[in-house]
């Protein structure tokens, strides 16, 4: 089933919620059992409505609360680039950029993300060409099995707006976030410093 | 993960208001509604089941937009809401307070760092093997009065200070021992309004319920943090001692804040020790030992043999000691020889 299937009725219930939800924000102490009393009518398994900017489109999901940023990427919305690896935010194969900031989908619920979402998938300006990291990655052979890869070549690119990629030493403690099983880690080293002259903004 | 109800707040009193209890009691972390903002303790511990909220109380939008670390008076504040990179890249932690720029920059990976808040940060909870996961059936902080797996279980990274025979997990954070270090102060908000309280007092030693971490309550929420403003902030390091050089908790590790003499002796010494001990720990016996005296590796070692002398070793962590008071001796070593 589509997103656009489950739209219209979980939308419902998600509104039903969302009114439920509105309640407890009151600030007095004696609204406090009223706010309270509020919780146990709302049902937690409705769907609760989403709207997510990513690689520059809207998208409007109605999902499980507990759906994190990466299942929304990957199941609702089609993008598996981002990867499952560990999913307790261990291994860093499901780094996507947030305001521009790499996090881990995996620990990220869809329904608190707040700014626009990058993905592996969006990240290449669009016309034909490939990122500079993305092509530095190539150039340097910095993958082997490639499951790791696109949150490696997304945390990379955190890794140089951050400013955090000034020396080899430096690159490796804070690339340290993804792991390789493959053990390509010289090549990605490789990789960064490469990319990072011709990465601007 | 179980279902749970998503709520956003946008102010500290309605984060305060959504949380307060209802009526039944419940220490912190086994409370109903919890807040969420990074998310990087709470969704892991969820999807392991080991929490089990009914209702998240999202407040990232809680204080958006004003200064996050801003001076007062006589004071540095720091806001609960500032995530663990921002604050590692803020100028005036760098300069001022290189001991809270290094418990930051040593721990976690940089995508936990960009999500993790400090409020968060030092609550999160102990890496016990047999507290996050709920096959074990003994874990006297996941299931109160089940027992502890670890006493006779795998014990290697376990506590060897702070220990009770009802839980030896080590408190894991490394940002708290900063904190404890620079006489830091936390401030809560609650159903009652704000307090501050020292933050060397916010958490607590597992004792008979080692199910109750920290003296808050339902409905607290860590809003800030208040620094000193000294010279003396600046002669301060950490030093973590691990099994792998990054994106690793601590063995053992020391914060050390040394204010010195013009004549090289110790005025005050600060010392918290992280991954030893069940909780940020002060070793406030080594401090008074240190006092006006020179820092040599005599009277360094002397300072460690006391910050240990209590120190309780189960089969896996007998090593603990040592390693932590090398640990601390070469922290008072960097520190003294800084130039500040």
């Amino acid at each position: 089933m589509t997103p656009d299937g489950l739209y219209s009725r979980r939308l419902l219930l998600a509104s039903t919620a969302t009114a439920v939800m509105a309640v407890p924000a009151l600030g007095c102490a004696q609204d406090r059992p009223a706010a309270q009393a509020a919780i146990p009518i709302a049902d937690p398994r409705a769907a609760v409505s989403v709207e997510l900017v990513v690689n520059n489109q809207k998208r409007r999901l109605a999902i499980d609360p507990r759906t994190t940023l990466l299942d929304a990427l990957r199941e609702h919305l089609g993008l598996t680039g981002a990867k499952k690896g560990c999913d307790h935010g261990q291994c860093g194969a499901c780094t996507v950029l947030v305001d521009k900031v790499r996090v881990l989908g995996c620990l990220t619920l869809a329904a608190a993300v707040r700014g626009p979402v990058t993905t592996i998938e969006g990240l290449a300006p669009g016309d034909g060409a490939l990122h500079s990291m993305q092509q530095a990655f190539i150039d340097k052979d910095a993958f082997q099995c490639g499951y790791c890869t696109p949150g490696q070549i997304l945390s990379a690119v955190g890794c140089v707006n951050e400013g955090h990629a000034e020396s080899e030493a430096d690159i490796r403690e804070h690339m340290s976030g993804n792991l390789c099983r493959c053990a390509a880690y010289p090549h990605i080293v490789a990789a960064v410093v490469a990319a990072k002259g011709s990465m601007k903004g | 993960m179980r279902p749970f109800l998503y709520q956003r707040v946008a102010s500290v009193a309605d984060a305060v208001a959504a949380a307060a209890p209802s009526g039944q009691p419940a220490s912190l972390t086994s409370a109903p509604v919890q807040f969420l903002a990074g998310g990087t303790t709470l969704l892991d511990l969820m999807k392991l089941d080991v929490m089990q909220p009914q209702t998240l109380v999202d407040i990232n939008d809680v204080r958006r937009g004003d200064p996050h670390i801003v001076r007062r008076g006589d004071a540095l504040y720091i806001g609960a809401e500032t995530r663990m990179a921002e604050a590692a890249d803020h100028p005036d932690l760098q300069r001022d307070y290189p001991v809270v720029v290094q418990t930051l920059d040593l721990a976690a990976s940089p995508q936990i760092r960009n999500m993790a808040t400090l409020g968060g940060n030092v609550l999160q909870r102990t890496r016990c093997s047999y507290f996050r996961d709920p096959s074990w059936s003994a874990c006297n902080k996941r299931n109160p009065g089940s027992g502890c797996a670890a006493l006779d279980g795998i014990n290697r990274k376990h506590a060897v200070l702070g220990v009770s025979d009802q839980c030896i997990a080590s408190y894991v954070g490394d940002f708290a021992q900063a904190l404890i270090a620079l006489d830091a102060v936390v401030e809560i908000a609650g159903p009652g309004g704000i307090r501050l309280l020292p933050f060397a007092q916010l958490h607590r030693a597992p004792g008979d319920t080692p199910q109750i971490e920290t003296i808050l309550a339902p409905g607290d929420l860590i809003t800030g943090f208040v620094l000193p403003v000294a010279p003396w902030t600046r002669r301060s390091v950490y030093v973590k001692v691990r099994d792998r050089e990054s994106y690793e908790f601590a063995l053992a590790s020391a914060a050390v804040v040394l204010d010195m003499a013009d004549d090289g002796t110790v005025k005050g010494a600060r010392i918290a020790l992280g991954g030893v001990a069940t909780k940020p720990w002060r070793a406030k016996g080594a401090e008074g030992a240190l006092a006006g005296k020179r820092i040599d590796q005599s009277s360094a070692r002397a300072a460690a043999e006391i910050a240990f002398a209590g120190a309780q070793t189960r089969d896996g962590n007998a090593y603990k000691p040592e390693l932590g008071k090398r640990t601390l001796v070469r922290a008072l070593l960097q520190a003294s020889q800084m130039s500040i």
